[in-house]
């Protein structure tokens, strides 16, 4: 994975609460069977019309906003399905930031093994966020957004944060512990009552 | 210390911490056509083998036809899929339910029903509705394709610590055969919301849990993630060891962890969680769906709300409401029973189990399916499928007009050939209402399988309660 640098971009504001990952990516798209190409499935059925045509008046497709990195959306993206491929769209389509109030914890943890950073602000900085028409800058190491020459600082978990900022690749570091992976499993070898 | 059932499975899994993350070690992972390929393709590339490969079963369910099985699938890219696999399980080594295999149907049906599926255990699966298996008292949960990935290279899964939410449900239902599981579950959905349960493991507990059957438990805890939840669990009883007991791989000296489970797998007196919600059973009335989010519900006997009531002052949800009943096309204030249906669904991992069709069953012996109804069955595993044709449920069914079919997840998401129309409106047992989900266009009510029975016979909902269901 990519080392994820400080993103500045204008922001794609999606005012919507509760987005399911069944509109992020329709079912349709689950049936490929590689990671890439996903971004023009992106919110598929919200953004052309059944003749295939871009409908006029869905954000994605207002041309101000074609290069925009950071997705602005209200509570609970993210919900519902596991699918990935979610993820994998968002990430293809260029956005390498989503800010919202909240994410569902899948999804969430989801973005982090694909290089794409879900921060989570107060109610009142989200509005701040949507009534910006102008670029903002997101600072991952700093953990600061900057919004109008004001900085607004942002939580992340120190893991995500590493992982992130150093583009690593998650199955590699865990192995790195597997004596205590070894040790877990020869306790349950011994173990009267095994289960794994 | 006093200790939470979740609080429990969860130490005695915890293979490493670091800073504040757990490595979790995973004793059972479930995998399907879906979500599987690129993990497996990531494998491949970085020369890495899966672990457990005796803790690692495999079905196909989402892609597959419910029509004859003798026939070719006649869409590529779900053949290809189901192929790709077929393929990785053989290279890999992984048992493999396949689309012939007298065990194959919906991962979180066959994973209990196998005895897969064991007290006190962790499961996964690149599912959502992995909380199902919760119901047996196992912390289980849905993950990506990345952490299936990480699961099938190092049997283990690195978390924050969830929190833990007890809901308490309690109280006696006015009539059991009416009142099930489904409304009970889509009634706390209601009311906590689809965020609800965010960053949180539910315990369900109470005296109406107790009275539950295993599969009405099972219907609870796999809408779990529709509040938000990671899991679902309800602590194993006499009932779990009775469900499990002879299942083809459950252990050998079976009594034996039964006592061990009897012991352990329960939540101290004086154990604290971090949040907490009851729900008195006595109050709830079947439930329809008519938004499109599984909290979008109201009481049958009751109307479309307008999205100033749905909201009660939130603005984003008013918003919401508003787009939900434009997709929808329904007029707030019409009684629910009023809504006529052109389809009826009844299947999914929520309710397509045996106790689930023998319900809804009884509303259609001898009555025909209403003639601008097209309905279907569609049981959620092949020994589904066989028990209930060997109690005759497929003639009663097949003979008001319903079509039978094959077991897989079918028209709960559409992956394959079973979809609605644009347009058309569905009774569906399945578990999410959301835009598009059974088909570009459609639209979904959630409902128990009985009010899907009574729908299909009347072409509109009906209160099952004036029925007689006995």
């Amino acid at each position: 994975m990519k080392p994820f640098g400080i993103v500045r971009s204008i922001v794609t504001p999606l005012d919507s609460v509760n987005i399911d990952t069944d509109q992020i990516v329709p079912k349709q798209f689950l049936k490929l069977i590689q990671k890439s190409g996903f971004g023009q499935y992106l919110f598929f059925d919200w953004r052309y019309e059944k003749d295939g045509k871009p409908k006029k008046d869905f954000v994605l497709n207002d041309l101000q906003y074609k290069n925009s990195k950071i997705l602005l959306v209200r509570d609970n993206f993210g919900c519902g399905s596991s699918r990935e491929h979610a993820v994998w769209a968002l990430q293809d389509y260029g956005f390498q930031v989503i800010v919202s109030t909240s994410f569902a914890d899948i999804f969430y943890s989801n973005c982090f093994k694909n290089g794409v950073l879900p921060i989570r602000v107060n109610e009142q900085t989200l509005q701040k966020l949507f009534s910006t028409k102008s670029e903002i800058e997101v600072d991952l190491e700093r953990q600061i957004i900057w919004v109008n020459a004001i900085t607004i600082p942002f939580d992340i978990e120190a893991h995500w944060k590493k992982v992130l900022l150093e583009g690593l690749d998650d199955i590699a570091v865990t192995l790195k512990h597997e004596d205590k992976i070894l040790k877990y499993e020869k306790a349950q070898e011994n173990s009267k009552f095994r289960i794994s | 210390m006093a200790q939470t059932l979740f609080e429990k499975i969860w130490n005695s899994h915890v293979a490493d911490e670091q800073s504040g993350r757990w490595l979790l070690y995973i004793d059972r992972h479930l995998i399907h056509e879906v979500t599987s390929p690129q993990a497996f393709d990531g494998l491949r590339s970085n020369k890495r083998k899966v672990r457990r490969t005796d803790l690692t079963f495999a079905t196909v369910d989402h892609n597959v036809p419910t029509s004859d099985r003798s026939l070719p699938i006649v869409d590529q890219t779900s053949a290809m899929q189901i192929m790709a696999l077929e393929r990785n399980c053989k290279e890999f080594g992984i048992q493999l339910f396949d689309i012939h295999s007298p065990n194959q149907g919906i991962v979180h049906v066959i994973g209990p029903e196998l005895g897969i599926t064991l007290p006190g255990t962790t499961i996964v699966c690149g599912d959502s509705h992995t909380s199902t298996h919760g119901a047996f008292g196992s912390l289980a949960f849905g993950i990506g394709t990345s952490d299936v990935e990480h699961v099938l290279a190092t049997q283990c899964i690195w978390m924050e610590k969830p929190k833990t939410f007890e809901i308490k449900i309690e109280g006696k239902r006015r009539n059991p055969h009416a009142v099930t599981a489904k409304d009970i579950i889509l009634s706390i959905i209601k009311q906590i919301g689809t965020g609800g349960g965010v960053g949180t493991v539910i315990e369900y507990r109470g005296d109406t849990i107790s009275e539950l059957s295993m599969e009405q438990r099972m219907t609870i805890c796999n809408m779990s993630i529709e509040a938000g939840a990671r899991a679902g669990l309800i602590a194993p009883d006499e009932k779990t060891f009775q469900y499990l007991k002879g299942r083809k791989y459950v252990p050998k000296n079976y009594d034996e962890y039964v006592e061990y489970w009897c012991e352990n797998l329960k939540t101290d007196s004086g154990a604290k969680f971090d949040k907490s919600f009851t729900i008195q059973t006595d109050k709830i009335v079947p439930q329809v769906s008519w938004g499109t989010n599984p909290a979008m519900t109201v009481d049958v006997t009751g109307r479309v709300p307008s999205p100033e009531e749905h909201a009660k002052g939130n603005p984003d949800e008013e918003k919401a409401a508003a787009k939900a009943l434009q997709y929808m096309e329904l007029k707030p204030g019409i009684s629910i029973t009023d809504i006529s249906i052109d389809r009826v669904f009844i299947g999914s991992c929520t309710n397509s189990r045996l106790e689930d069709l023998i319900e809804a069953s009884k509303v259609v012996k001898g009555k025909k399916v209403s003639s601008k109804v097209r309905a279907m069955v569609v049981p959620g595993s092949q020994l589904v499928k066989k028990q209930a044709e060997e109690l005759g449920l497929d003639k009663i069914f097949k003979d008001s007009g319903f079509e039978w079919r094959e077991s897989g997840c079918s028209m709960c998401l559409g992956m394959n050939p079973d979809i609605l129309a644009s347009g058309e409106r569905c009774a569906s047992t399945s578990n999410r209402n959301f835009e598009g989900r059974q088909g570009f266009g459609g639209r979904t009510h959630l409902v128990s399988p009985v009010m899907a029975a009574a729908a299909a016979i009347n072409g509109h909902f009906v209160d099952v309660q004036d029925l007689d269901l006995n």
